[in-house]
């Protein structure tokens, strides 16, 4: 223990900080040692981040003790895994400020969550529909996630798909946003924080135009929902989704969060068991949302995993996650700033930006940065990101990509600093 | 992994440039970007040059370049040969030691035996060689690149 004026876990004094030494132990697979008995360093949490021992053990007890279909049955246990189930979705529900938790529609992935939206637009009546005389607005720095479901409802249905280009310091250009956002756009599409170039956007002046023409607005907030407070209702988008993977809970669980209104309005996608209310052979009519569009048996012990994920994100706080991982932001660009040939690509400051890092070492290709790191037992992302249009915009064919969450440390940035030492010397 | 020999390749890599062809591919690792736009010429079934323009990882770069120190100037049935035990021991997850026989037929190709053990290097690899074969394919025709299998 240090004396009080600096938290345990914080080495480098920065204030801010979080208590990492405490968070780490509800980690397990962050005290396996890899390569010889190399300690892990996880810096890959945009792509996934790790399990506490609490939603583990959540998802294990549902496991052994309370395991049946949800929704019907009248047995003890199907009542019990009915209830738990029902309470992952209040529990998020609540983690997000939704108004209410028929608002919160269970999915896979948020890949599934926006491929669910663009379906339901593209099957809906008007004045939802989406047609040929319709615009549909993303941006260049999506996830293909976000890019290729409006690609295919355009494709479909003969809507243009337009789109906000990047600045060259890795931000949205809204230069013309009257003229991308137009009287004849249906729905505009964007992320809340890039899992790329870090950049948090700016939410407000989008939602203004689109809410001006009357287009429904869908934040991907993947990389947000796990780093920061997400509250739907300040935030005054139409939709929202992200997935539960990257912020503690398992995979195969991710969140359509969308508006009362439009969820009871819009048609349903996939079709199946629990997404109805009588069937015949010759037609059906459907249950109220979110169950209308969860056909079929959910991920059930996902969302209770979801459940206990944002119980454990709750418990320390979402806004001092995001305290912590700013001041680890900050103190990694400067770091990273001291390595020769090293480009950030995305904000170089901290200001409004998220704790993930792209950057290219000189010539040398993010795959062979990311193997001999590797060797050295520190875990980054290599590649394009899904994001593939980004790296065209900056003229590289792939980056490196450093992420941190809650348990990250300035040591591992360190770490990370020093690997890149090497990696710049192994194939200098 | 990373063998002197293909470093070496990466950094000086050997017949890199595009110059005539009978026919051009262009192949790309979805995973990773690498990308390679590789010309074949054939005097016959001789190859006379394989010529290559990339960007990737020194995995792939360095297999271009092994790639053309093998392949130019062999009859194509010898060249296919080449090919399938490079294949052979790319696909050998590690576990295969490249017999005197072996190191014979690849040469400096024998080097990448290490990167069989990551599954994610091995397209990196095979980028450049499957991309020759695509591109004989177009030049020469199917049928007379399965009659030489």
């Amino acid at each position: 223990m240090t004396d009080g004026t600096q938290a345990p876990g914080t080495p480098h004094g920065l204030p801010g900080l979080l208590d990492t030494e405490a968070i780490r132990k509800d980690f397990p697979i962050l005290h396996r040692t890899v390569h010889g008995g190399k300690p892990l360093i996880y810096l890959d949490n945009a792509a996934s981040s790790q399990k506490p021992r609490q939603v583990l053990d959540a998802v294990n007890e549902y496991y052994e003790r309370h395991h049946a279909n949800v929704h019907r049955g009248v047995h003890i246990l199907a009542e019990e895994s009915t209830a738990l189930y029902e309470g992952a979705r209040d529990k998020v529900a609540a983690f997000i400020n939704a108004p209410s938790r028929d608002e919160v529609v269970f999915t896979k992935n948020a890949s599934e969550s926006l491929n669910l939206v663009a379906n339901m637009l593209g099957w809906a009546d008007d004045p939802y529909r989406v047609d040929s005389r319709t615009e549909v607005v993303i941006t260049e720095m999506e996830h293909h996630s976000n890019i290729v479901p409006w690609q295919l409802l355009a494709q479909r249905t003969g809507a243009t798909l337009k789109w906000f280009g990047l600045t060259d310091d890795g931000r949205l250009d809204l230069s013309r946003i009257d003229e991308v956002i137009t009287e004849r756009t249906k729905v505009v599409s964007f992320m809340l924080v890039s899992n790329v170039l870090g950049t948090v956007n700016p939410v407000d002046e989008i939602v203004r135009r689109a809410q001006e023409v009357g287009a429904l607005v869908v934040v991907d907030a993947s990389q947000a929902a796990p780093h920061m407070p997400l509250d739907v209702q300040s935030l005054g988008a139409d939709f929202v989704v992200f997935t539960g993977h990257k912020m503690c809970g398992p995979t195969g669980i991710g969140v359509l969060w969308g508006r009362q209104e439009l969820l009871e309005d819009l048609p349903p996608f996939l079709g199946g068991g629990e997404m109805i209310e009588t069937v015949t052979m010759h037609a059906s009519t459907y249950a109220p949302a979110p169950h209308k569009f969860e056909a079929g048996t959910p991920p059930i012990a996902q969302a209770v995993g979801l459940g206990a994920a944002v119980d454990y994100l709750s418990g320390i706080g979402m806004e001092r996650i995001a305290e912590h991982e700013h001041a680890l932001t900050a103190y990694a660009l400067g770091r990273l700033a001291e390595v020769p040939d090293l480009r950030i690509i995305g904000p170089v400051t901290g200001e409004d930006r998220g704790a993930t890092i792209s950057f290219t070492l000189g010539d040398i290709h993010p795959h062979d940065v990311g193997q001999v790191l590797d060797e050295q037992g520190i875990a980054v992302r290599v590649g394009h990101h899904c994001a593939r249009p980004v790296c065209l915009r900056y003229g590289i064919p792939a980056t490196t990509r450093a992420s941190f969450y809650l348990y990250s440390t300035p040591a591992e940035v360190d770490a990370l600093v020093a690997g890149l030492e090497y990696v710049r010397g192994f194939f200098g | 992994m990373y063998q002197d020999v293909i470093l070496d390749h990466y950094k000086n890599p050997h017949g890199r440039g595009l110059r005539e062809g009978d026919a051009e591919v262009h192949h790309v690792n979805p995973t990773c970007g690498d990308e390679i736009t590789l010309r074949v010429r054939y005097e016959g079934e001789r190859i006379a040059d394989v010529s290559y323009e990339g960007q990737g990882c020194s995995i792939s770069q360095a297999s271009a370049s092994v790639l053309n120190d093998l392949l130019v100037g062999r009859e194509l049935k010898d060249a296919l040969a080449v090919q399938e035990t490079f294949l052979t021991l790319m696909q050998s997850k590690g576990r295969l030691t490249p017999d005197d026989a072996m190191e014979e037929t690849l040469e400096d190709a024998v080097a990448f035996a290490g990167v069989s053990k990551y599954p994610a290097r091995v397209k990196c690899a095979l980028l450049s060689w499957m991309a020759w074969k695509d591109a004989t394919a177009q030049a020469l025709g199917e049928t007379a690149l399965e009659e030489k299998l």
